[in-house]
């Protein structure tokens, strides 16, 4: 895996450069692949006649200036993609691009857009539809991804965002229902959510306890009780479970810019809120004193005690902060969207938030961007039930397995490196 | 990783002094008693302050202070008593004896062993998940992809069950349960392939497998989905040639052979662990990684089998509940129970006979809870509470101490398994 495994004679410079060569070369296979994978899957499927029909206007009646349909010939579209395909991957192959992981981005980009062509081939599809759902999609996975950034790179581990997803997103529904107010809905999200960061925090810096296995002590509790409760007060009083959902709100201007305007500024205002996060979040892991205190507490706890940082204060509030994170994307399950609890609502949705904070790399403007595809992942898939099976002949379920197959390769170190924070995982114990 | 800060169980030191030796005992009894103990305490708190009588009760204490205990003592009594009634039934057991010694047949009897045999029924999956569970984290490894390998194994198994035909009874049961083994070694395999060749941490892939396999379970399961019957969202039944036979004719008793394979199982697991080179080598691995290489261990070998070899366990679990009690597989098969294993393992201090102990528990109380929601109207979600709590408890004994001011030994660490992630 590393370079120590090289030859002892061989200078480790050759041998990285062989590695890299041999690198660039699977590369270049690859997008190869990927252009006879369009030819023959896609190609050879589709009919000269045919017409794939975008629209990129809203559904609802907005006030959006009105874009015309992208309308495009399907084989030719097509043929000219797995051409451009190509044309990367000899480049690929006899020069190599400087930073290939960027290029693999577009290939797949490219695959994903021809995939689309050929899915709607003789038919019509709202791709701002596609996109708007995408980004609502991707919110509360986003926050879970946001809640793991805040504890991982302080050094704890959290496997537990989907539990306080799910205490926040019934807390959330009650709270509204009782006090007849959204905003207290989602403090008490916020808050029901915490305490279970506190729980974490206490379990995993206090007593050191194994941060996984409490963890999942805490998602098994969360669904334990959200249940338990539920089924003993919801159930029986439908009032309790009734607390409105938040109005989209249009930002003025922002909102009127084609296509980005209906998919990002048309949205709740807990997405609104998700957006301040993932600034607020990178601005000061990256800007401030806190933020590198945290990084050095979630790198090398020893180091940074000695230097007079308080690693298990940090801790604490990085772990806390995160539950309440965790917490308002628990709040958009019910009171963000759909407006009622369900049991088990959150149906895996933190584990994707897992699975996208490590495709982004512990940073939060990279798992935003991960959120975003796995976000689109799940609008595809919903989109491609609807076309039908004689459309697209593969079961729309497989898409859902992309967002966990892909974080998978992407751990496996096929693309590029992904390094969690050194003492992720790990117990301090001050000496 | 190397920081295997755990009481990760070492070797038995061959002459340790006695008084080491009861600290230890005592911490293996009364430690795993004291948390479910307490755990049933906070239940029963919980079933308390959500019910709104008792909730009126105490609020108006002072009008009938003796009314308000007596109704507070009979709603957890109620509630537990349901559950002890529905699990283990003693009371209608020794009546039954009474009656068949008094010459009028052995009916009553059998129909009061009705819940025993459940819970002992319930407890066969745990055993096998517990186990799946307790030899990964043996040998340093934390399989928490329980939930996959059961639903993978559960499929395999179901699958053979119903596809082949006309095969005699000792060709296709053992095929049966040889494929649900199969599928889950292979779905715990690919886990520790990837963490021995790239170093991929098994949790993070574990979780990613358990969705991956749910994903393709209800795609596969759903109403007209490739395994599912053409109008409702489960398998075909399996075919009576590939069935775990039961073991009594009584309406209700679904008491199986699986029990027996599943008390095999703890025993094999203990041989392994402990009398076979392999299981040395596992737990040296276990105990530090780094040592065991040096000393010849093929470590990236060994996270492959013990993987394996945990999943098959995994696998067994789904495949025991689907050939021997449901007899075919729906969506939401296993709800959970890969979580609760690590529960198991844990209560059980990774020990085989303490998982079957823990396992036996676990099944009398999940069983006991269904009663409970029937009679008393409390959710079997409580168990789910307790059973969260159990682990908390047990992973911090620290709050145990505390609780009841038990001093602490030297022989008293808990078990900690802390690792990093990423490598």
């Amino acid at each position: 895996m590393t370079a120590t495994t090289a030859p002892v004679n061989t200078s480790l410079g050759a041998y990285a450069a062989r590695r890299e060569r041999r690198k660039t070369i699977a590369y270049g296979i690859f997008f190869l692949l990927v252009a006879l994978a369009i030819a023959l899957l896609f190609v050879r499927n589709s009919a000269p006649g045919m017409e794939s029909t975008f629209k990129l206007n809203p559904t609802t009646k907005e006030k959006v200036v009105p874009l015309g349909d992208l309308v495009l010939p399907t084989q030719a579209a097509l043929i000219v993609l797995a051409g451009i395909v190509s044309v990367i991957g000899l480049y690929q192959l006899v020069k190599g691009f400087k930073r290939a992981v960027i290029v693999l981005g577009i290939v797949a980009l490219l695959f994903v857009f021809a995939f689309l062509i050929w899915a709607v081939r003789g038919k019509s599809i709202n791709l701002l539809g596609i996109l708007t759902f995408t980004v609502a999609a991707a919110t509360p996975i986003a926050f879970g991804a946001m809640s793991g950034v805040m504890c991982e790179r302080s050094g704890v581990v959290n496997i537990a965002i989907e539990g306080m997803m799910l205490t926040g997103a019934m807390v959330a529904v009650v709270f509204a229902s009782i006090s007849g107010s959204l905003w207290l809905g989602l403090l008490g999200a916020v808050i029901s959510a915490g305490l279970l960061g506190v729980f974490l925090a206490v379990l995993a810096i206090h007593f050191r306890v194994d941060q996984i296995i409490a963890g999942t002590a805490i998602n098994i509790f969360a669904l334990g009780i959200t249940s338990f409760i539920s089924q003993r007060f919801l159930q029986p009083t439908p009032a309790l479970n009734s607390g409105g959902v938040f109005a989209k709100i249009a930002i003025p201007w922002l909102s009127q810019i084609p296509i980005i305007g209906p998919v990002f500024f048309n949205q709740s205002i807990i997405i609104y809120i998700l957006f301040a996060t993932v600034i607020a979040i990178h601005f000061m892991l990256f800007y401030t004193r806190w933020g590198l205190r945290t990084r050095a507490v979630g790198e090398h706890p020893r180091a940074a005690d000695t230097l007079g940082v308080n690693v298990f204060k940090i801790r604490y509030i990085n772990v806390i902060i995160g539950g309440m994170i965790a917490g308002v994307g628990g709040a958009y399950f019910t009171i963000g969207s759909v407006g009622r609890f369900d049991e088990a609502i959150t149906a895996g949705k933190g584990f994707i938030g897992l699975a996208a904070m490590i495709f982004g790399r512990w940073t939060p403007l990279g798992a935003y961007g991960a959120s975003l595809i796995f976000g689109f992942s799940d609008a595809l898939q919903a989109r491609l039930q609807v076309l039908g099976k004689t459309q697209v002949p593969i079961p729309s379920e497989w898409l859902l397995i992309l967002p966990y197959l892909v974080t998978m390769i992407v751990l496996a170190g096929v693309v590029g490196k992904t390094v969690a924070p050194a003492a992720d995982g790990k117990p301090y114990i001050k000496d | 990783m190397s920081e295997a800060t755990s009481s990760a169980p070492l070797p038995e030191a061959a002459g340790a002094p006695p008084p080491v030796k009861t600290a230890r005992l005592r911490t293996a009894l009364l430690y795993p008693i004291l948390a479910v103990f307490t755990a049933l305490v906070i239940g029963a708190i919980l079933i308390l302050v959500t019910d709104k009588a008792v909730v009126n009760a105490w609020l108006n204490f002072f009008d009938d202070p003796m009314g308000t205990l007596r109704l507070t003592v009979q709603t957890v009594g109620k509630a537990y008593g349901a559950m002890f009634e529905g699990s283990l039934n003693i009371g209608g057991i020794i009546r039954g004896i009474g009656a068949a010694l008094r010459g009028e047949g052995t009916r009553q009897l059998t129909i009061a062993l009705v819940p025993i045999s459940e819970s002992l029924t319930q407890s066969v999956p745990y055993i096998f998940a517990g186990l799946a569970v307790a030899f990964a984290f043996q040998g340093g490894l934390f399989n928490i992809g329980g939930e996959g390998q059961m639903l993978v194994g559960a499929l395999c198994s179901v699958y053979i069950g119903f596809k082949l035909t006309g095969l005699p009874w000792f060709v296709h049961l053992p095929l049966a349960m040889l494929a649900g083994m199969a599928g889950g070694a292979l779905w715990a395999g690919i886990v520790g392939a990837l963490k021995s060749y790239t170093g991929a941490h098994e949790v993070i892939n574990s979780i990613m497998m358990n969705w991956i396999a749910i994903i393709l379970s209800s795609w596969l399961l759903k109403v007209g989905g490739p395994m599912a019957r053409p109008d409702v969202p489960v398998t075909p039944p399996v075919l009576p040639t590939a069935w775990i036979p039961r073991l009594f004719d009584t309406p209700g008793n679904r008491f199986h052979a699986g029990f027996f394979l599943a008390l095999f199982a703890v025993w094999l697991v203990w041989w392994l662990l402990y009398k076979s080179t392999l299981g040395f080598q596992i737990r040296m691995v276990g105990a530090n990684p780094k040592a065991a290489k040096y000393s010849g261990v093929n470590v990236k070998r060994l996270w492959i089998i013990i993987m394996a070899i945990s999943g098959s366990l995994a696998g067994t679990a789904g495949m025991v509940q689907t050939l021997g009690v449901d007899r075919w597989v729906g969506v939401g098969f296993s709800s959970g129970m890969g979580f609760d294993a690590i529960a198991l393992a844990l209560l059980g201090r990774n020990h085989p006979v303490g998982v079957l102990l823990a396992a036996l528990l676990f099944g009398t109380l999940k069983n006991g809870a269904t009663r409970m929601q029937s009679v008393a109207q409390i959710p079997v979600d409580i168990i789910t509470i307790v059973i969260a709590l159990v682990i908390v408890f047990i992973a911090a004994p620290e709050i145990i101490r505390a609780l009841y001011r038990l001093p602490k030994t030297s022989a008293e660490e808990g078990p900690v398994f802390t690792k990093g992630w990423g490598s």
